[in-house]
């Protein structure tokens, strides 16, 4: 089953027909079953799933963290499929942008310097403008000049959101960014990351299993077992916990 | 607990071998210096034993009192006679055999030898010892038989007519045969041997007639040789020394085992620098293995482990780390010490080698020091393991930075303590033994500063580090190594001690180098100079009728020849010298007198320094009595004393004194030239005059200077080169640190490269880390070497070595050497983080 998707806005990052298998013989699994899905520019998008339905896996291959066994990837005009080393590191060096669930910052860097990181790397000069922009978005000026260990698990997240958006990537994937936090630094986090889209245009895909985490993105598409079974335009955290309840009765099911 | 720590151990087996190598290396030096000693040692006994075998009883004069083994009275001849109507003696034969028979070979060099003697002997027919190869015996005065080995150094045959220096200048003598030994060897222990008819032997080797080094003795058939011993030993009297043959190859052997100990203290001396780095590599790697471990040893804790159990677990593991180090040690040690044996071997001229065996000896140092050490060095790291509370198996703690005071305090006690021994063993006041006090305090001072290296580390990485901040991937590498100091320090002070090594050597060479050109600059007024390199035991020399016919030259003002010898003066060992001319003296060494008349010398007079004066109370007209190596003892009046000062000998004895020294011809010549007169007119025909003296050459002052400090330089290097082993260990540190940092650092990895670091800015990033640590080590290095030999220099103003040389070229290579080891050692590392799986490396479990 492939989900259509709205074609009103230009895709950002698109998977077609793309299949990962991990192992071989006995031991094979099937992470991905020929997914075709496209993300537009300037949306936030959710993935979810159960776990073991391949939603990471998807977001990975997407980023170009790992190769797909089968099928194209691609970010913008780039065909991330078949880039060797030196292609992928400038593919997440221009184009990508990451938040991590945890271990998303340099304990050696500053706040502010973590920010440029990215930057940095690609010897690269900030746009003062913008850098201002990001920085009074996520509300951090006053604690640029402090390490990670003296920010709070929000602050420490939200720098690394200021990181993923200082360099303008054609998108930024996010993997579970809430995942360690509590709800309501998990919540700034999201409504911080759902502003840079509605403000700035920026394209965001998120993994997550919380639906209410979910609600913040302008689409939501559902993954169980390698392929995509279902989406919701904007999704409010009940029609995605119903959705999720009735891919649950349907994986047992299926069992 | 056991098994558990075993798994561990498993692995973690790289890096526990990095670590593991480096007390392999100390080891192998402490067993294959046992080893070569030993195996040495019963190659020497062998050869006694065999070269003593036709010997029953041994008949020699006793050493005078105050002088060593060496030199004794020749046994006068009548004494043959003597011995002979002893009952129970079949045969007495009269032996000349001393050192210092020198033959020139086809080359026209002097064939050298590099510590075998080179003996001058009367020929007494073959023996089941003794075989004649080649020829006849010596019959004429002018015949001569040598050792086949000797014959091939010096690439001579029978027929050929040869120069020979002996007690007097070259004197030429025609091969008539050639001689090996049993076994068709061709030297014993690569000695080399000419031999005279016994008048000439006895001239040229003894100075005179009628007389023989000792005497050797067979018994009848059926008399026992200790009882033969006892019954000569009565009938001459006490002034003889009787031994069996036995007894006299056990002596001789030990008198060259004694000489031996030098190479023991050389590699165990080296032993000492390859474990004490090791011991620094030890530690931080157990260190950082229980840093890892945190949350492992937590959990044990938590689920009832005792503090004594962990600590037990840690130690374990130093013990196994330790035993298979030793094991490796000793194995290679075997081989080095079988190696050495067979390059000593060749190198004298042919030693046979007994079979390599393993003293029990070494196999108790390979494990005693190789055990010690791991577990030494492993227990700071299980105390600290035996601390981890439980709780920190539940939380997720990152290693809180601990405060540096302690470790701080606690170095700069022991430098102080490092310091103050080393004042001590230098300015002579240790009392007992002052080389022990000194290398204690040289060990001392090197741990207190690597205690002191984390606080330093913080500015001095941060300036280092410095310099590659311009680039994101040099500033990364750079806050690495800044991250943990006390990793940083420990690694760096490996590197610190080999660097210091070499640079406090080099220092104290230099300075010595500097001084002494220095003062032959200053001090010496002679535009030419006859002398030559030292190479062997024995000094080189020239026939005294040089100096006359020197002086004879025309544009020659004044011309002195040195002789010097060490004797015994009143009650006490010392220096002597002599002087062909005394007025070389104030005229070309600036002597000034403070008593009495130092211009002159009569036979029975002596001149003596300030010094000299001072400590034995001496004044003009005091009488004392001294023994030289071959002449009767004498007394001899103060008619002069002369200011103390480095040129000059602290006695003068006139020069007919010196036909007693041990060498009685000249070993040095110094030629003063009338004003106006050109050196290099004069030098060609002093070269002409030197023709049969081939062991020395005339120079200007300059290429004397240069002659005569070239051994220094020479020295140098060899220590350079040797210590390179302690840079080695420490490259072999840097190495596992950097593995262990990128290790650890996984994740920070991971997400390096997913925000868009490529592999070669990862590798530079690890390289700029190795390097900011080693160039800190080296910097370090040269530091403390520096302070170390700026004050050994600074005991050893007295002695004469008064400037301070600080090699600045060769600092400046140690920091460049820094910098390549470094680079070196982040390649391993380096690789491996470059090739880190990106999505392995951040994906959360």
């Amino acid at each position: 089953m492939t989900a259509t998707v709205g074609r009103q806005a230009q895709a950002a990052a698109r998977a077609s027909e793309v299949w990962k298998v991990y192992g071989t013989g006995e031991a094979q699994v099937i992470a991905l079953r020929g997914v075709t899905c496209e993300f537009e520019q300037s949306r936030f998008t959710a993935i979810m799933g159960p776990s073991g339905s391949g939603k990471s896996t998807l977001m990975h291959c997407l980023a170009g963290l790992d190769s797909v066994t089968r099928g194209t990837v691609s970010i913008g005009e780039t065909t991330v499929t078949g880039l060797g080393d030196a292609g992928l590191t400038k593919l997440r060096r221009d184009q990508v942008g990451f938040i991590f669930q945890q271990f998303n910052l340099l304990p050696t860097l500053t706040a502010k310097e973590n920010i440029l990181l990215p930057l940095s790397i690609a010897g690269r000069k900030p746009d003062p403008a913008w850098f201002d922009t990001v920085i009074e978005t996520v509300g951090l000026r006053d604690r640029l000049g402090h390490r990670p260990a003296q920010l709070s698990g929000g602050q420490q997240q939200r720098v690394a959101c200021a990181r993923a958006l200082v360099s303008r990537p054609q998108v930024i994937f996010a993997d579970e960014p809430t995942g360690n936090l509590d709800s309501r630094a998990g919540a700034e986090v999201l409504k911080f990351l759902r502003r840079s889209v509605r403000e700035h245009g920026q394209t965001i895909v998120m993994v997550t299993h919380d639906p209410t985490a979910a609600a913040y993105a302008d689409r939501v598409v559902f993954l169980a077992d390698g392929q995509i079974v279902s989406e919701l335009i904007e999704p409010t955290a009940e029609t995605v916990l119903d959705t999720m309840k009735k891919l649950d009765t349907q994986v047992e099911v299926g069992d | 607990m056991f098994r558990a720590t075993l798994k561990s151990l498993l692995a973690r087996k790289l890096r526990l071998i990095l670590s593991g190598l480096a007390v392999v290396l100390g080891v192998m030096f402490v067993s294959g210096a046992f080893v070569l000693t030993d195996t040495l040692g019963r190659s020497f006994d062998a050869v006694f034993a065999d070269a003593y075998e036709g010997v029953d009883v041994n008949v020699s004069a006793r050493p005078k009192e105050g002088l060593s083994d060496f030199e004794r009275e020749p046994v006068p001849a009548e004494t043959v006679e003597r011995i002979r109507g002893v009952d129970g003696v079949a045969e007495a034969t009269g032996i000349v055999a001393a050192d210092g028979a020198r033959l020139i070979g086809s080359n026209g060099k002097v064939v050298t030898s590099f510590g075998p003697p080179q003996l001058g002997e009367n020929w007494v027919g073959v023996s089941d010892l003794v075989q004649l190869r080649e020829g006849r015996e010596p019959q004429a005065d002018d015949e001569i038989v040598v050792n086949a080995g000797l014959a091939k150094a010096g690439r001579v045959a029978v027929g050929d007519r040869v120069g020979v220096l002996t007690l007097e200048p070259k004197q030429e003598f025609t091969i008539v045969g050639i001689f090996g030994f049993s076994g068709g060897r061709d030297s014993l222990g690569g000695t080399n041997e000419i031999m005279f008819t016994t008048p000439v032997a006895q001239q040229l080797m003894l100075g005179q007639r009628d007389a023989f080094t000792n005497v050797t003795v067979t018994a009848a058939d059926g008399v026992a040789d200790d009882r033969l011993r006892n019954d000569i030993a009565a009938a001459l009297g006490a002034d003889f020394e009787v031994k069996t043959g036995a007894e006299l190859s056990a002596d001789a052997s030990a008198t060259l085992k004694d000489g031996l100990s030098f190479f023991n203290r050389i590699l165990l001396g080296f032993a000492a620098v390859a474990l004490l780095v090791g011991t620094f590599l030890i530690l931080n790697t157990f260190s950082i293995i229980v840093a890892q471990r945190t949350r492992e040893l937590a959990l044990m804790r938590a689920v009832g482990a005792g503090r004594r159990q962990i600590i037990g677990s840690v130690v374990l593991e130093a013990v196994a780390v330790g035993l298979l180090a030793s094991v490796l040690g000793l194995g290679a040690g075997v081989g080095i010490g079988a190696l050495l044996a067979y390059l000593f071997g060749n190198l004298s001229g042919g030693l046979d080698l007994a079979g390599i065996a393993v003293p029990p000896a070494a196999v108790i140092a390979a494990f005693g020091v190789g055990l010690i050490i791991t577990v030494v060095a492993a227990l700071l790291p299980a105390l600290r393991a035996s601390r981890i509370p439980p709780i920190a198996a539940m939380q997720d703690v990152a290693t809180p930075d601990r405060p540096l005071t302690k470790v701080t305090v606690a170095g700069a006690a022991v430098t102080s303590t490092g310091a103050t021994l080393l004042f001590l063993g230098l300015g002579g006041h240790a009392g007992g033994d002052t080389l022990i006090t000194i290398l204690g305090g040289v060990l001392l001072a090197f741990i207190g500063v690597a205690l002191l290296t984390p606080l330093i580390s913080r500015p001095v990485v941060g300036l280092l580090g410095g310099i590659f901040s311009w680039w994101m991937p040099g500033k990364l590498g750079r806050l690495n190594s800044g991250r943990n100091p006390r990793r940083t320090a420990i690694t760096a002070a490996a590197l610190m001690v080999g660097i210091a090594l070499v640079t406090g050597v080099t220092v104290i060479l230099d300075s010595t180098k500097s001084s002494i050109s220095g003062l032959a600059q200053d001090k010496i007024k002679a535009e030419l100079v006859i002398g030559g390199s030292q190479t062997g035991p024995r000094p080189p020399t020239f026939d005294p009728a040089v100096l006359e016919k020197t002086a004879a030259l025309p544009g020659v003002a004044l011309v002195g020849g040195a002789y010097g010898d060490s004797a015994q003066v009143g009650d006490e060992r010392t220096w002597v010298g002599a002087n062909s001319d005394v007025s070389t003296l104030t005229q070309i060494f600036g002597a000034r007198a403070t008593a009495g008349d130092i211009s002159r010398l009569g036979q029975d007079q002596m001149l003596v320094s300030s010094d000299v004066a001072a400590s034995r109370g001496l004044s003009v007209g005091s009488t004392v009595p001294v023994q030289l190596a071959r002449a009767e003892a004498k007394t001899y009046t103060v008619s002069g004393i002369y200011e103390a000062a480095e040129l000059l000998d602290p006695i003068t004895l006139p020069v007919t004194a010196a036909q007693g020294f041990t060498i009685p011809q000249p070993i040095a010549g110094f030629i003063q030239l009338t004003p106006g007169t050109q050196a290099a007119d004069v030098l060609p025909r002093v070269e002409t005059l030197l023709a049969d003296s081939p062991e020395v050459t005339v120079a200007d002052r300059e290429a004397f200077i240069e002659q005569q400090t070239k051994p220094l330089d020479d020295l140098l290097r060899m220590i350079q080169i040797l210590l390179l082993l302690a840079i080695v260990i420490a490259v072999l540190g840097i190495i596992n640190t950097l593995a262990l940092s990128v290790l650890e650092r996984t994740r920070e990895l991971g997400l390096l490269r997913a925000v868009g670091l490529g592999r070669a800015q990862t590798m530079g990033m690890i390289t700029v880390e190795a390097v900011v640590i080693s160039v800190f080590g080296a910097l370090l290095g040269i530091a403390v070497g520096s302070g170390l030999g700026a004050a050994v220099v600074e005991a050893l103003r007295d002695e004469g070595i008064t400037d301070l040389v600080l090699p600045w070229a060769d600092m400046g290579t140690m920091v460049g050497l820094g910098a390549l080891v470094g680079v070196l050692a982040a390649v391993i590392p380096a690789v491996r983080a470059a090739r880190i799986d990106v999505l392995g490396a951040i994906a959360h479990d």
